[in-house]
């Protein structure tokens, strides 16, 4: 056997080798890349939004908006406060509610209500908002973001789960129970 | 000292380190930079030395989950010894990195050290600069306070603009659907395994860099730099005319870095730690969430971004910035170096800096910011009410119940998001005060539905009282005439 073959055959080893460690790597690299984006499956197979009560329809008197909290639908228990998330809930008749979230739709600050003019403020950069979200002045492109809702029970449930930012108003898909009693 | 030597004898035979470290120290460098101008980066390194240090200390202590992380910050300010001193240096040491590593820059980018054949430093650097904002921004989110969590809802409202894959990303960001404990522990896995391994790794690789090109030398007018000559003119600078750099230049880089860590830790003792604010409970809206100083200058271009151009400029003038950077050294690898033959260099900077410099000032005062409680904390100046009509008074009223004071300001109190309004019957008739109530625009919403009649009546009454004494108020000239009294009075 000459030197050059004997080489030859270890260099075959080496790269034998490498290909069984490259095999390996690519049976380990893809599902932790499954892993990595976990937040991003998650939401396509079941989603995040569900139908959540924010109490009883008294809480809320008509002609009035009021803040109100709700725990998130997907949290963790190392979650603490970070989980409980507030909304406005304006009772326009009675009958028909508009519930807001509290982000800005520039850049996601709380805005805050102000009853006596009327009017969203947003601390951030001065974006304002009138009484049916819809945009006042400041740099927001749109109104307040919305959750959808509904009455059962004589409570007010709204459909929420995730943060609106302004590329994605609304959650795609629901999950969760279709009821919120 | 015989046995030190002994012992120092036997580690040398084993590592063998000690004929390199003697070369790399004693390595020759060009005479004119053992200069005050040179310092900057390793004091940058040693200030990177400190966050380490003081960095692992906090963690010892610092639990980074979204339900104790504020409880653990308490803690290390109040129970446990010198806690606040570690969370002050690390907070102050963090705000000194940023700005040494800009001046470095500016220092290197004026000194023409980026050109033949340093461009690869640079282009380290220009990432190292990257990191160390991606260090700032994540420790910021670690100090998990009220700005930290309405800071990481700006950071996914600006995500989510990216087209197509916006939404996701922000899933990606924030672990989840919403700001929680899974954002928080990936801030955490960012701030202090991964973007510190790249910061450890390009710095190596840019001091490599430095040592095995050599410092750039002190840039003469006139002495251009040409590829094919520059190394042996170098070598002829460094050989002919050189200098040890221990000790002849490095005095200087350890007496500066003395004295900047000498400067962190009189302000921790001084000014203290950095918060925490108030606790990150989303159910808490009483706050005006505010960035720490080194992103003031971003928070004052998005109030004033126009709504239409602000996404694509958030989004593509920093890719932008990123790769004028990076080209640089290619675009102009040649040349002048000394910034005495390079005017658009100098005002570049200047501009640059006269521009981040009035964003941050600007950003400190955040004067596009309603005073969310002037309305009720905030009393009108008595000048403006003293001798007035019950009817003015009663305007004065409405301006305060509705509002008006959280972005109009009075005697230089209450909010300037809107003009100030101690003058404005000078500019505004009773007609186009009303119009202007009413109908808002201008950046101001409309008080149409919210005011009745006799509330608008009253608040356009004590506006046109807000003019100086000797000052007639804006009046409507045809008035007069279109209610048929005749010619217009001539005013006084």
């Amino acid at each position: 056997m000459s030197a050059e073959n004997g080489m030859s055959r270890r260099v075959l080893l080496a790269k034998i080798g490498l290909f069984v460690n490259g095999v390996i790597g690519v049976a380990l690299g893809v599902p932790i890349i499954g892993y990595l984006l976990s937040p991003v499956i998650r939401e396509k197979k079941a989603g995040y939004d569900s139908w959540l009560s924010l109490g009883e329809l008294t809480k809320f008197p008509v002609g009035e908006t009021r803040l109100a909290t709700y725990r998130n639908p997907v949290v963790t228990s190392w979650d603490g406060q970070t989980g409980d998330i507030a909304c406005w809930v304006r009772n326009i008749d009675g009958q028909s509610f508009q519930v807001f979230a509290i982000n800005c739709a520039h850049l996601g600050c709380p805005v805050r209500w102000f009853a006596q003019s009327s009017l969203f403020l947003c601390p951030c950069h001065g974006g304002a908002y009138y009484q049916d979200g819809s945009r006042a002045s400041g740099p927001p492109e749109r109104g307040l973001f919305q959750y959808q809702y509904k009455i059962e029970d004589g409570k007010l449930c709204i459909k929420a789960g995730e943060m609106p930012t302004p590329g994605q108003p609304v959650a795609k898909n629901a999950g969760g129970k279709p009821t919120c009693a | 000292m015989r046995l030190i030597e002994q012992v120092g004898a036997w580690f040398e035979m084993r590592l063998g380190l000690g004929k390199p470290i003697r070369e790399s120290a004693t390595h020759p460098v060009p005479r004119n930079t053992a200069s005050w101008f040179y310092v900057f980066g390793s004091a940058a390194l040693t200030v990177f030395i400190l966050q380490i240090v003081t960095g692992i200390l906090l963690a010892l202590i610092y639990v980074p989950s979204a339900g104790e992380a504020w409880n653990s910050l308490q803690t290390l300010n109040h129970t446990i010894a010198l806690g606040w001193f570690i969370r002050a240096l690390h907070g102050w040491g963090s705000s000194f990195m940023v700005a040494i590593v800009l001046i470095h820059m500016v220092q290197v980018f004026l000194f023409g050290a980026y050109k033949f054949p340093r461009e690869l430093t640079w282009i380290v650097g220009v990432f190292l600069l990257l990191v160390t904002l991606g260090m700032a921004f994540t420790g910021q989110v670690l100090r998990f306070d009220q700005d930290a969590y309405w800071g990481l809802g700006i950071g996914a409202s600006i995500t989510s603009r990216i087209p197509v894959i916006g939404p996701w990303a922000v899933k990606l960001m924030l672990g989840g659907p919403i700001i929680a404990g899974a954002t928080l522990s990936r801030f955490f896995a960012l701030h202090v395994f991964v973007v510190p391994g790249l910061l450890i790794a390009f710095v190596g690789v840019h001091l490599l860099m430095v040592l095995k090109l050599g410092i750039n030398e002190w840039p003469m007018p006139g002495r251009v730099v040409h590829r094919a000559t520059y190394l042996e003119e170098y070598h002829e600078l460094t050989h002919k005319d050189g200098v040890a750099f221990v000790p002849y230049a490095v005095w200087k880089d350890i007496v500066f870095s003395a004295f900047i860590l000498l400067a962190i830790a009189f302000c921790s003792v001084y000014f203290g730690p950095f918060g925490p604010g108030g606790q990150p409970d989303p159910t808490i809206i009483q706050t005006a969430p505010r960035p720490d100083f080194f992103f003031l200058w971003l928070y004052a271009l998005l109030s004033f971004l126009p709504p239409s151009a602000e996404t694509p400029i958030l989004l593509i003038a920093p890719a932008i910035g990123i790769v004028v950077l990076l080209a640089l050294p290619f675009v102009a690898g040649e040349g002048e170096k000394s910034w005495r033959r390079r005017p658009i260099a100098v005002l570049t900077i200047l501009l640059v800096a006269v521009a981040l410099g009035t964003l941050t000032h600007l950003g400190g005062g955040a004067p596009w910011s309603p005073v969310m409680d002037a309305w009720s904390s905030l009393p009108i100046p008595s000048q403006y009410l003293v001798g007035r009509s019950a009817l003015e008074r009663r305007g004065a009223l409405v301006f305060q119940v509705k509002q008006c004071h959280n972005c109009h300001s009075l005697g230089e109190q209450g909010g300037k998001r809107g003009p100030a309004l101690d003058r404005v019957a000078l500019r505004l008739n009773e007609d186009q005060l009303i119009r202007q109530v009413i109908q808002g625009g201008g950046n101001m919403p409309a008080y149409g539905k919210n005011l009745s009649p006799a509330e608008t009546t009253a608040l356009v009454a004590f506006l046109k009282t807000l003019h100086p004494v000797q000052q007639a108020p804006a009046h409507d000239a045809s008035r007069a005439v279109a209610l048929g009294a005749g010619e217009a009075t001539p005013r006084p």
